[in-house]
């Protein structure tokens, strides 16, 4: 057991440390949960892309830098401290994987490239207004007419459709069996004709979700991923990559890192007990987080598949996140309040705070609600 | 980095568990709390050739020099197991603090005869009137002609009923929470003016107060240098918490284990309570926190062994102080999940209960670590 970096590692920490102060865009504030602008993921993503490090987690057969584990670990690390955005998950860590497995040669060279450069933006078409944690009763419906499906139905909570260039999709392809059988996974592009995407406004008075409404939708069949009927199969896989990305670990390093700063600014607060206390709480929840996380990676390193182990990981992730921003918040008090209205007198993280902290309820809810982990889990410990 | 165990990791693992979960468990437990001093010489003896007992002491002294994970893996089982021999407190906390203390001649006086398990030590470091700190200390040690005149009083020193000399840290100079000033001294528990009032400790192992009046000590009484014996008893401290952490991850496993077979067999309105979600979701949970500690008490093990005494200190503090809520959390649902069969003696499930329930009490509680982990971590 070594939990050290190696001489190789630690140099190509300092690497990554050097090239992010130099081409991180300013301000390098607080980062989670509060919406870059469109212009602003786009250009940083871009840029990434360009030094072949966006799609970091790719090995390089896909046109990813083909890191170890350690490395990606040490990227993402460095990236978050150094107050960058983390990049949006559905071409990078959730569509990637599915079509390294299950995509044709001929779907990855299309795609790929396009992700791994940042140039093309996809957003994920799962939820439907009546499926939601029961994702397999989903009704949008995807009808053969010679070499094109004929998509209609509905999609909801769709993050980031309004920028989005594709949209990966679960549709029903066939109605007389078993719901989990008869789902198919569709790449479908957004400037098709009979999509219409309507913005969903956030408790943190933002919009980053949408409805997206499909009406004789026409996708070639050679947008089908996998086969008929494998899309539920498809969308597990998919979905234990996007868990053990939900935990989140270097981005709550920098929200503590960030919260410490700002109670090290009031006089009041960096004197007071409880508070450091709180705060040292926040940490040692975050250390138990970063080495469950490592443990997961290293176990992949080895070759296994993340599993369930991912959906504990999403909730301790998600928790931690929530409680970070509960705490920016509660120890902002009256300098939290300022709705949406930037001020020069009070630190930055206390000013965001409130935004942040309505943003991350939703993480308890989204990527399948820690509720529905929780059922996963047990179903793995051997109940229900 | 790995994570992985080495294969002779994982022979010492295979091993101890066998001995501790099959060999020893709960009627093995239940019969040498009947003993005195909770300890059976024969169980003690076998620990001893297994070379469990040398397995944390250094080379040079007899031992085997063994690292951080591998101590902690032993710990593990011993947990898991419900094995009351103290190897914590009569081995571990002693052994290290001899060794990081100790002159030559003092190691070689007695670490030999502890790693064969013919010598019993406990230490008495933690007082009343203090949140269990180290660096707080009100007995005195006074230099007079004949060498030190100790007096003062100890709390709760575990293993203290079974040991012939007690590891004492007392102030030779300085203020009562100063660091610098406390020396350590090796005192007989037969020696002319000390007092043991001895219990049995909630949860397993027995401990006692001891009351040092006027305790008349020969010159080489002191062990290591005067005044600067606070690192030796600050990282012996640590290695015993890391420890314990892995004693308490033992049992925290076992009662995952019984909990989940429990709710698949337990039946009420005609099904496994196993199905239903509300109690599902409490053994996720227990699962959950059950990996987390996991995680801390790795990260616990490998750091202990740092050269460096802040990653030491605030590793272990930070896993001392996760696993106080979360043994805390697992040792709850599991005794709730069991229902009323769970609050009984008959039960080994209570017993892991009082376990760690104790485990959150000593080296130190969750709040002490966390302010411990604050100090040390607000720089980073």
């Amino acid at each position: 057991m070594n939990l050290d970096f190696s001489p190789e590692d630690q140099s190509f920490r300092d690497e990554i440390r050097t090239w992010m102060l130099t081409n991180v865009p300013p301000p390098r504030g607080p980062s989670l949960g509060i919406p870059t602008d469109q212009d602003t993921q786009f250009a940083w993503e871009r840029k990434l892309g360009q030094k072949g490090w966006l799609a970091y987690q790719w090995p390089a057969e896909h046109g990813g830098p083909g890191w170890t584990a350690t490395q990606r670990y040490i990227f993402d690390t460095e990236r978050a401290l150094a107050g960058a955005p983390a990049s949006s998950p559905f071409g990078l860590m959730m569509l990637g994987p599915v079509l390294m497995a299950y995509g044709t040669p001929k779907q990855q060279g299309r795609y790929l490239p396009k992700i791994a450069a940042g140039e093309e933006f996809w957003c994920q078409g799962y939820s439907e207004p009546g499926s939601g944690s029961d994702l397999a009763s989903l009704k949008t419906q995807a009808l053969r007419d010679g070499e094109h499906y004929v998509v209609n139905g509905q999609k909801i909570w769709t993050t980031q459709a309004h920028w989005a260039d594709f949209m990966f999709c679960l549709v029903r392809t066939n109605p007389e069996v078993p719901k989990q059988q008869g789902i198919s996974f569709l790449l479908i592009d957004m400037k098709s004709p009979g999509i219409e995407v309507r913005p969903i406004t956030t408790i943190d008075g933002h919009h980053h979700l949408n409805e997206v409404f499909l009406t004789n939708v026409r996708v070639p069949t050679e947008n089908l991923v996998g086969d008929e009927g494998q899309g539920w199969t498809i969308a597990k896989y998919l979905l234990s990559h996007e868990r053990t990305g939900l935990a989140g670990v270097a981005d709550s390093h920098r929200e503590i890192q960030l919260l410490q700063s700002a109670v090290d600014s009031e006089a009041a607060l960096a004197g007071n007990a409880l508070v450091r206390r709180r705060i040292a709480e926040l940490r040692v929840d975050l250390v138990a987080l970063e080495y469950t996380n490592l443990r997961t990676l290293d176990r992949a390193a080895r070759g296994q598949q993340p599993g369930a182990e991912s959906s504990g990981l999403k909730i301790k992730g998600t928790e931690l996140q929530q409680a970070i921003s509960e705490a920016q918040m509660e120890f902002g008090g009256l300098a939290a309040l300022p709705w949406l209205a930037p001020l020069d007198d009070c630190h930055p993280t206390f000013q965001g705070a409130t935004q942040r902290y309505n943003f991350l309820r939703a993480s308890t809810i989204y990527g399948g609600s820690n509720e529905i982990q929780k059922n996963v889990l047990a179903k793995m410990i051997g109940l229900g | 980095m790995d994570f992985s165990l080495s294969s002779e990791q994982q022979q010492l693992k295979d091993s101890t568990d066998k001995f501790a979960i099959r060999g020893y468990g709960f009627s093995r437990h239940q019969t040498t709390l009947s003993r005195p001093g909770h300890l059976d010489p024969s169980i003690w003896a076998q620990m001893a050739d297994f070379g469990w007992l040398a397995l944390p002491l250094p080379e040079a002294a007899g031992g085997l020099g063994g690292s951080g994970v591998d101590f902690s893996l032993v710990a593990e089982s011993l947990g898991a197991g419900m094995v009351l021999e103290p190897f914590i407190a009569g081995l571990l906390l002693p052994g290290k603090l001899i060794a990081f203390a100790g002159s030559d001649v003092q190691q070689q006086a007695t670490l030999p005869s502890l790693a064969q398990g013919d010598l019993h030590l406990a230490v008495a470091w933690a007082e009343h009137n203090t949140v269990q700190d180290p660096s707080h200390c009100e007995t005195v040690a006074e230099r007079n002609i004949d060498g030190w005149l100790l007096k003062g009083r100890k709390l709760c020193v575990l293993n203290a009923p079974n040991a012939q000399q007690l590891l004492v840290s007392a102030r030779t100079s300085g203020e009562t929470q100063e660091e610098h000033g406390i020396s350590l001294f090796m005192v007989s528990t037969k020696a002319h003016g000390i007092s043991l009032q001895s219990y049995p400790v909630m949860g397993g192992g027995v401990g006692a107060n001891v009351v040092l009046d006027h305790v008349q000590l020969p010159t080489d009484a002191l062990l290591g240098r005067v005044d600067e014996g606070f690192s030796a008893l600050d990282a012996a401290l640590d290695y015993a918490t890391a420890a314990a952490c892995a004693q308490a991850l033992g049992a925290m496993g076992q009662l995952l284990d019984r909990t989940v077979n429990y709710l698949r067999v337990r039946k009420q309105f005609g099904v496994a309570i196993g199905s239903f979600q509300a109690l599902q979701h409490r053994a996720a949970e227990m699962f959950i926190e059950v990996e987390q500690s996991r995680s801390m008490v790795l990260m616990a093990a490998v750091r202990v062994d740092s050269p460096d005494t802040r990653v030491r200190r605030s590793s272990v503090s930070a896993a001392k102080a996760y696993l106080c809520k979360s043994a805390k959390f697992v040792a709850q649902q599991a005794v709730q999940l069991h229902g009323g069969i769970g609050v009984t003696e008959e039960l080994d499930v209570g017993h892991y209960f009082r376990q760690l329930t104790a485990f959150g009490t000593l080296y130190g509680d969750r709040g002490w670590h966390l302010d411990r982990y604050a100090l040390l971590s607000e720089v980073d």
